[in-house]
């Protein structure tokens, strides 16, 4: 019965955290996203991690898009794993990360649970597809 | 006025005699696990259940099934009004001053999906800022996706879900544009719909349609000038109003309409009167300046007021009772829709119909009744057997 068939739709929060007040580039990827067909919920400047947890667990997101310029990355982002953990729901949200990230960091940012980072200069097409083709399965 | 209207969705908030005890009630063994652990309280489950809802996920019947016997303690407050006009930052600050008050709250808040993509920007978190950290508010974005009458169906049961879960107030924040936002508000005990100031003459509000679905107004924004100006010209809407309920009359409400000159409101276009003795509601005009969170005590205040003569009057009861008609009409209809459907795919889809309509040898009324008949005669049969 088609009412019982899904009408699934990826769900994305794109999450600028800390203090880091530039928004442009998350303005760019929601629209984005939004133009690719997901439903993106934007947080706002200025979260903190436990914020950004909160809203990605209230809002059930597959994919869950950090944007940090500010370098605080080591810092914020395993603070948002330990939360995402926390819920339950570490396991089943595709975790980005946007900004500028040093090559140095990157392993420690995947150790930490991310999936993927984005730097500068990242098509979007290729954020798309990446998120189509990974956003977890949900039982 | 909605109040008791026939076209309204069903809802989850009655105060029924069936509710069924909350968490803390005896595991159930049939319980999906998914909804004995919203029961228990796990925002993780609560969240992934409105998903399922919203995505129609294959289960998502059974397990609004399941959350109906849980049903029916919250409070269903639904907000309205133009974008722009400060609803996601009144129901920050009301979601907070519950919470100063003890209880919990879930929001739900809808924002328009794009027709040609699908896709939507979902923005209204960003003002729940008095709300951060703290997980007894549940926020929660939906996208008004295109499916006919699908939207209603989803908020309803998004809203048993926050019901079974547990919270005290639940809010269904909603752009008031268009039958699917009106028919979302209707959902709700008390509608609010927010009126800005200077948002045009007494024609536009007449436009908009608010007058009818309102049980109390507010002038958000009330330190802009034009702001009295708005209020009186809404209290003016409204006595005209009374004017029309005195000398009209037109529901047998005779005992209960007032004299056309008072403040008085009645629930004149209502089918179900009120219970004698009780003063028909008149809804009040609150002013606020939402980002300051000035005006929001008395708003309570006066939503607390229609909640209790909710109960007075008898309406709680009777709302949720045409509620639950139309909700399971509304099911029916789309299951009856679904049967047809699958009894076309098995008789070999529509096109040999349309051929032959095309080349004028049938009609489409009598390839509808050839469809049908099958059924109707099946449903005659059993009738007729039991």
């Amino acid at each position: 019965m088609s009412a019982e068939q899904g009408q699934r739709q990826i769900r994305c929060l794109v999450a600028k955290v800390g203090l880091d007040g530039h928004d442009r580039g998350a303005h760019v990827i929601a629209r984005a996203l939004r133009d690719a067909g997901f439903e993106v919920i934007y947080s706002g400047l200025h979260r903190s991690p436990d914020e950004v947890v909160q809203a990605a667990v209230q809002e059930d997101v597959d994919v869950l898009g950090i944007s940090i310029l500010s370098g605080a990355h080591n810092t914020l982002v395993p603070r948002i794993m330990d939360g995402l953990a926390e819920y339950g729901a570490r396991e089943d949200t595709l975790v980005l990360v946007g900004g500028i990230i040093p090559d140095d960091d990157t392993d420690r940012l995947r150790e930490a649970g991310v999936a993927e980072i984005f730097g500068p200069g990242a098509s979007m097409d290729e954020m798309i597809d990446y998120i189509e083709t990974n956003a977890p399965e949900r039982r | 006025m909605t109040n008791g209207d026939e076209g309204a969705p069903a809802d989850s908030d009655a105060s029924d005699s069936d509710s069924a005890p909350g968490p803390g009630a005896d595991p159930d063994p049939d319980l999906d696990p998914l909804i004995a652990d919203l029961l228990d309280g796990e925002h993780r489950a609560l969240a992934r259940t409105i998903t399922k809802i919203e995505n129609r996920s294959a289960g998502y019947r059974e397990l609004v099934s399941q959350l109906h016997a849980h049903t029916g303690d919250a409070d269903v407050i639904g907000i309205t009004g133009s974008p722009g006009a400060g609803k996601s930052t009144l129901v920050d600050k009301l979601a907070a001053t519950y919470r100063e008050a003890g209880l919990t709250v879930g929001v739900i808040a809808i924002d328009p999906a794009s027709p040609f993509t699908g896709g939507a920007v979902l923005g209204d978190r960003i003002r729940m800022a008095s709300n951060v950290g703290d997980m007894d508010v549940f926020f929660r974005s939906m996208s008004a996706r295109g499916t006919l009458g699908g939207l209603s169906t989803a908020t309803t049961d998004a809203v048993k879900a926050l019901d079974a879960f547990g919270k005290d107030k639940v809010i269904v924040e909603t752009v008031g544009a268009g039958q699917n936002e009106v028919d979302i508000v209707r959902t709700a005990d008390t509608v609010v719909v927010l009126v800005p100031p200077g948002s045009g003459d007494d024609v536009q509000m007449l436009k908009a349609g608010i007058l009818e679905i309102a049980d109390l107004f507010v002038v958000n924004k009330a330190d802009l000038d034009g702001a009295d100006r708005t209020v009186s010209e809404l209290r003016e809407m409204l006595q005209l109003r009374d004017g029309e309920a005195g000398t009209g009359g037109h529901h047998g409400f005779e005992e209960t309409t007032v004299d056309a000159g008072s403040e008085r409101t009645g629930e004149s276009s209502d089918t179900t009167p009120d219970a004698p003795g009780v003063e028909p509601w008149d809804p009040p005009i609150v002013e606020t300046v939402a980002n300051r969170g000035e005006g929001i005590d008395d708003l309570i205040a006066a939503m607390d007021d229609h909640r209790a003569y909710l109960v007075e009057s008898g309406q709680l009861e009777s709302k949720a009772r045409t509620r639950y008609a139309e909700e399971i009409r509304t099911l029916l209809r789309e299951d009856t829709r679904e049967l047809l459907a699958e009894e076309i795919d098995a008789r070999g889809g529509l096109d040999e119909h349309v051929d032959a309509v095309l080349r004028r040898e049938t009609d489409p009324y009598a390839v509808a009744e050839a469809v049908l008949e099958p059924l109707a005669d099946c449903v005659a049969e059993r009738r007729e057997r039991d």
